[in-house]
């Protein structure tokens, strides 16, 4: 726009400020959920500096702000995948099929709190917990009931899944092959990603080291054998549910992200050999706005620093996909029905800002696990969104808005502040050792619970409107019987497998975990062998050690 | 009514990892005058009455988001009675339906339950008046 236009904008602003002079403003301050002030007008003197070429480019080329593919939902919808798992593993296969049955188009496992942290369900750490969050694996077994009559060759799978994620996605590897799946057939996802558990999930076994030799390992032995396989998805969810604000979600994600990359550099890895399978996951909170411009600031950075800092040439190196899931955090526990609304539009941000998947949060989840009706209805969100309202049709139909376009710069540039000091603190390992992300997402936390307790932030059924009746409706039980019955096909287990050849794989695993060979084609040989979870952990953390973290509040 | 600072408590028992309510109640009741120790994660019951024990505390505040409140609030609630603790306020926050709710009050495993959504001057009104009262009887 030429400058005298802009001049003449700016005119005119100046007589529409005059006009706001004597007109009351609502008393509630305009902030994001985040607590970022927003002006209440943007013109085209926000945007004056956009380059379209340099900023935005078309979709699926540099530096995919709009978009990573050419088509986008023109060519296919996002995959709707709704992250699920309870009881143990015949109780989660019947509700994946159900799912499937109803027009679901991936699948994404939720795994219960043992599982995730490397205990057998027959622990005494484990006790109360088997199945109760997720599903309960213990071993090759569990894994193979879990996929029993879905076809692994046609169907990919989400796994959420950290410290043990190699031998998960071991399981799984040899669960496809007992399907008579070959390894380079086999696509999915696990999330792999460890820095987030240390800065917010919290859902740790090893130390960063040995953690980290675990990802490149993955790395190296997937793209060597297992193409299709994303092996890693690095995540904002958990930043963002811990209390972080949008931006700290978009900063400590990619952060992590990079971390990654300068690991698999280090390892001795060609970044355009594994980046392609990097994918990212991130939340979408209740703000409509700031989510889309975080995720077309995080495509922007992402492609940006891959290509100047990281050398990378393979434009999928460049390309960020990512998952969404809707905020859990917004979810309120009084009149649980609102959940669809939000969840509603927060599902509409994620697609508007281009997302690859999206999971819908049903309106039960702040309660319990969601039964089958509240799901399907979470299921039906996306499928209304997809198919009723049009937002599929063209690419990005946002970009421009000078709101959206003034906000994504705004967002991709505190994101580079927060790089800057995470440099200082001498990279992503160190700032979690002093407590950095942690104490940066607990403020944040505090103050938004503080904004909301004095009225400033409103959520409805909360501190506004609210009912006094209590919440009434149905939610999903786990059957203790769960606990007793997955504790005796363990015991039979143990009993009938092979037990010499167990310990011989897990004194090689222990040899291998001492030496710095890759694990991977150790870690698979153990798992056939019907070595269970706990089992392969243990032997591990004799090599490893355990990870603890400083309390801090 | 004495004149101290009320001791808490504040746990996390179990492999649960979600900690973002423990950290804003535990501040909470920090700036609302009391003095807080945080066990940090992943605490086995036996390690969270240990605790108690040690550090002599008025009030414990047991989280718990992963669905297994009902095997480890009793489990904590025996331990503590074992070391003569039985006078502890015992206070769990988290993802508890309404009738486990009522039966953990019901069947004496715990004092109060706070969900989802609740303000944390609730929680400091509810523990203040509680000490008062156990002051003045």
């Amino acid at each position: 726009m030429d400058q005298e236009k802009l001049e003449r904008i700016r005119e005119l602003k100046e007589l529409w400020e005059q006009e706001l002079a004597d007109l009351k403003e609502r008393k509630e301050p305009a902030e994001t959920v985040s607590g970022q002030p927003v002006k209440m007008l943007f013109t085209p003197l926000d945007t004056k500096n956009l380059d379209y070429e340099r900023d935005l480019g078309f979709p699926g080329s540099y530096p995919y702000t709009r978009g990573v593919q050419p088509n986008m939902y023109r060519g296919r919808l996002w995959t709707m995948r709704q992250f699920s798992g309870f009881g143990d593993a015949y109780d989660s296969n019947r509700r994946y099929r159900y799912l499937l049955e109803q027009g679901q188009t991936g699948l994404s496992v939720a795994f219960d709190m043992p599982t995730l942290m490397g205990y057998d369900s027959d622990s005494d750490r484990s006790l109360g917990e088997v199945g109760r969050c997720g599903v309960a694996i213990d071993s090759l077994e569990d894994m193979e009931i879990l996929f029993d009559k879905i076809p692994l060759d046609q169907v990919t799978t989400s796994m959420t899944i950290n410290g043990p994620a190699a031998i998960l996605w071991c399981m799984y590897l040899a669960t496809a092959e007992k399907q008579g799946v070959s390894l380079d057939q086999v696509g999915g996802t696990i999330q792999n990603d460890i820095l987030k558990e240390y800065i917010a999930q919290k859902s740790w076994i090893f130390p960063p080291e040995p953690s980290m030799r675990l990802i490149t390992d993955i790395f190296e032995f997937a793209s060597d054998h297992v193409p299709k396989w994303n092996t890693i998805s690095i995540s904002g969810y958990h930043i963002r549910e811990a209390g972080s604000t949008a931006v700290q979600e978009l900063a400590f994600t990619l952060a992590d992200g990079f971390a990654y990359v300068e690991a698999g550099i280090n390892a001795g890895l060609d970044v355009d050999r594994f980046a392609p399978r990097l994918s990212f996951f991130f939340n979408s909170h209740i703000d409509f706005f700031e989510e889309i411009c975080k995720y077309r600031a995080a495509r922007r950075i992402w492609a940006r620093r891959m290509k100047e800092k990281y050398g990378a040439k393979d434009s999928r190196s460049l390309k960020m996909r990512f998952h969404t899931q809707t905020a859990g955090c917004s979810l309120t526990a009084q009149e649980p029905e609102n959940n669809i609304i939000r969840t509603a539009y927060e599902g509409l941000s994620a697609v508007l800002g281009g997302t690859q998947s999206l999971h819908t949060n049903s309106m039960d989840e702040v309660l319990a696990l969601p039964t089958e009706k509240a799901v399907k209805i979470a299921l039906r969100t996306q499928q209304v969104l997809a198919c009723e309202t049009g937002v599929a049709n063209t690419i990005d139909p946002l970009a421009g808005s000078y709101f959206i376009e003034a906000l994504t710069d705004k967002m991709e540039s505190e994101a580079e502040e927060y790089f800057s000091k995470v440099d200082d603190l001498g990279g992503v390992l160190p700032a979690i050792e002093q407590g950095f992300f942690q104490q940066e997402i607990a403020d944040a936390a505090y103050e938004y619970q503080k904004a909301v307790d004095r009225g400033e932030r409103i959520v409805v059924g909360i501190n506004r409107y609210c009912s006094e009746e209590a919440p009434d409706i149905e939610i999903l039980r786990i059957d203790p019987e769960v606990e007793r019955k997955q504790l005796e096909r363990l015991k039979r287990l143990k009993e009938t497998r092979d037990g010499g050849r167990v310990s011989d794989c897990l004194e090689e695993l222990k040899r291998c975990a001492a030496s710095g060979e890759n694990l991977i084609p150790k870690i698979l040989e153990a798992v056939r062998a019907y070595a269970t979870e706990g089992e392969i952990t243990a032997a591990l953390k004799e090599v490893f050690g355990e990870y603890r973290e400083k309390p801090l509040f | 009514m004495e004149n101290r600072k009320i001791r808490v408590l504040v746990a996390k028992p179990g492999l649960d990892g979600h900690d973002r309510g423990v950290k804003v109640v535990a501040r909470g009741l920090r700036d609302a005058g009391m003095e807080v120790i945080y066990t940090g994660l992943h605490q086995t019951p036996q390690q969270v009455a240990e605790t108690a024990l040690q550090e002599d505390v008025d009030v414990v505040g047991l989280s718990v988001l992963s669905g297994a409140h009902m095997t480890l609030v009793p489990k904590i609630k025996e331990l503590l009675t074992e070391k003569g603790l039985d006078d502890v306020l015992l206070l769990v926050g988290g993802i508890v339906p309404a009738d486990d709710a009522e039966k953990l009050r019901a069947e004496g495993h715990a004092d109060q339950i706070f969900t989802p959504g609740e303000p944390l001057e609730k929680i400091t009104a509810y523990i203040y008046d509680w000490f008062k009262a156990k002051s003045n009887s």
